[in-house]
């Protein structure tokens, strides 16, 4: 068994020079002790659960095969030092218990509850010695403070994200992609435009036009403000992709401030089908489609 | 699709618009995941050799990430057609061939 | 294939044609552990392939590695090409280009760049060619 660095005691202990080889025959033997009452530890950690309300959410059986789960790695970790198998673990158990609707608090409280059963139990068996029952402390006592954190933080971690992916289809949600007519789909933008949501509005432009086999799409951009160059850029190529899928994109809406930015950034405004206003948008996208199921002649000049 | 298996379909391609005098091409790269500089020279280059030999190409199925990292990369298809997929292709592909109007020495170039 | 293990690394040898498709593939595998968007796994795949092209093109032969990576705040991917090809004599111009026109000497670097949010190359003449990208999830 490796004396590790890391769960030995802290630095700060004045039997630095013995703990190490304390670790070894105390280790063992704590996690023995704590296996061999396995039983009803485990069953006094489940009551003070339920007595301190937390994990309410979830049902009796669920909360004690959770708690037979957490107490079983608990150990393990203990008598292993191997945190990677906890953050596995303690990973799985969040993404069980996080669309229960159990929150930080509670995770935090049932680890912090199952240390101090399991220290009050070792404080039980080896009072009688107390310089034995120090040293077993001293053994224990990193090493539970090290899961308990191990475990809020990947719990925490794996609430963020979830929070986060709601967000985000939130977000998808509320910037909607209207398709008016057949083949037309109208993308009205408000509000002051930043790189993470012109990057997003480009995916839902793009998928929305292979979604409803759009041939033109008009985009609005009468309620936005002032565009920096790098969204400017971004408006660039979401013409270039649409086009790529065999969209041609009109852009309405086009404030002298930001044509002069495009114009900056070397765009060739010739070379963009702007229009005025939304409503001469639609009616220049009906009549290219039109013009696309009626007359081949003027192909050409849509292509350009 | 790798090189080998690119450079084979561009051949197989050739050879059919040849022997089949065929006027116009459809080329569904939907299953592609990923179109890097090489993939977009290599349709660039297949369209070009099927104008020399008279046909119209037009390249359908590109998704929307891809179009979006093709965009993100600086790839140019230069003025190859492009539409949605095979149906809007084929309706494309109508436009720019019918009526005579493009001959194959002429083209939307 | 890479033997099953963590799943969030490859070292991978590049030579020929299907080895940059397999390198994108495992790119992609390995950049979606991390929970990537669907769009940002197609760049990160289109970034691999190009480099990795230029590999089989110039260099005869190298390696790539791919691996997850972390930092107080984030999560991301990280890229290492390395061969003993050729090199490359003017490495700032190679790394020049106009916007959306395809420049750089034809060698795909400043549009990798644009895809990656780190992007680090290092070359000699003779001596071969290195390259390092990063793309970062964001984690708040």
């Amino acid at each position: 068994m490796e004396p590790s660095e890391d769960d030995g005691p802290q630095p700060t202990s004045g039997q630095k020079g013995e703990a190490p080889t304390d670790h070894e025959q105390l280790l063992p033997e704590l996690v023995a002790h704590l296996r061999d009452n396995r039983t009803q530890l485990r069953q006094e950690w489940a009551n003070r659960i339920t007595d301190a309300s937390l994990l309410s959410s979830m049902a009796p059986h669920e909360i004690f095969s959770e708690a037979t789960s957490v107490y079983d790695n608990y150990v393990e970790v203990l008598e292993t030092g191997s945190v990677e198998a906890l953050q596995h673990y303690a990973q799985n158990l969040s993404e069980r218990i996080i669309p229960q609707g159990v929150e930080t608090h509670e995770v935090v409280g049932i680890v912090l509850l199952l240390r101090d059963v399991l220290a009050r139990s070792l404080f039980e068996k080896y009072h009688k010695d107390f310089s034995l029952l120090n040293r077993i402390l001293d053994a224990y006592e990193p090493a539970a403070n090290r899961i308990a954190n191990t475990v809020s933080v990947s719990f925490v971690q794996e609430r963020e994200r979830v929070i986060r992916q709601q967000q985000d289809a939130i977000r998808e949600l509320s910037t909607p992609v209207l398709q008016v007519r057949e083949r037309l789909l109208i993308l009205p933008i408000i509000g002051v435009l930043d790189t993470q949501r012109a990057r997003q509005l480009t995916e839902q432009l793009l998928s929305g036009i292979r979604a409803h086999r759009a041939k033109v799409v008009v985009v609005d951009i009468t309620g936005v403000p002032d565009v920096d160059v790098s969204v400017a850029n971004h408006l660039v190529q979401t013409v270039d992709a649409s086009r790529l899928m065999g969209a041609g994109v009109i852009i309405t809406g086009l404030s002298s401030e930001i044509a002069q930015t495009l114009v900056r950034i070397g765009v060739d405004l010739s070379k963009m089908n702007t229009v005025g206003d939304l409503q001469g948008g639609i009616e220049e996208a009906e009549r290219l489609l039109g013009f696309t199921v009626r007359r081949a002649v003027d192909a050409n000049r849509q292509e350009d | 699709m790798d090189d080998d298996e690119l450079g084979r379909f561009q051949r197989e391609l050739i050879r059919q618009v040849s022997e089949f005098r065929s006027r116009g091409v459809i080329i569904d790269v939907a299953a592609l995941d990923v179109m890097d500089s090489f993939g977009s020279r290599s349709l660039r280059n297949l369209a070009y050799m099927a104008r020399l030999l008279g046909a119209v190409t037009v390249i359908v199925g590109i998704q929307p990430d891809v179009a979006f990292a093709m965009v993100q990369l600086g790839m140019d298809l230069g003025k190859v057609h492009t539409a949605l997929g095979l149906e809007e292709g084929l309706v494309r592909l109508d436009e720019l061939t019918g009526a005579g109007r493009l001959s194959p020495a002429s083209g939307p170039k | 294939m890479q033997a099953a293990g963590e799943g969030d690394e490859a070292l991978l040898p590049i030579q020929t044609g299907k080895d940059v498709v397999l390198a994108r593939q495992r790119g992609r595998e390995i950049a979606a552990q991390i929970d990537f968007s669907s769009t940002d796994l197609t760049l990160i795949a289109t970034a691999i392939s190009e480099i990795a092209r230029n590999v089989v093109r110039f260099a005869d032969h190298g390696q790539m590695r791919i691996r997850i990576i972390e930092d107080p705040t984030r999560r991301g991917v990280l890229i290492v090409a390395r061969d003993i090809g050729p090199g490359i004599p003017d490495v700032r111009r190679a790394l020049e280009d106009g916007y959306s026109t395809y420049g750089g000497m034809g060698l795909g670097l400043p549009g990798s760049r644009r895809l990656m949010d780190e992007f680090q190359i290092a070359s000699e003449v003779g001596k071969g060619t290195t390259i390092m990208m990063t793309k970062w999830r964001p984690d708040a």
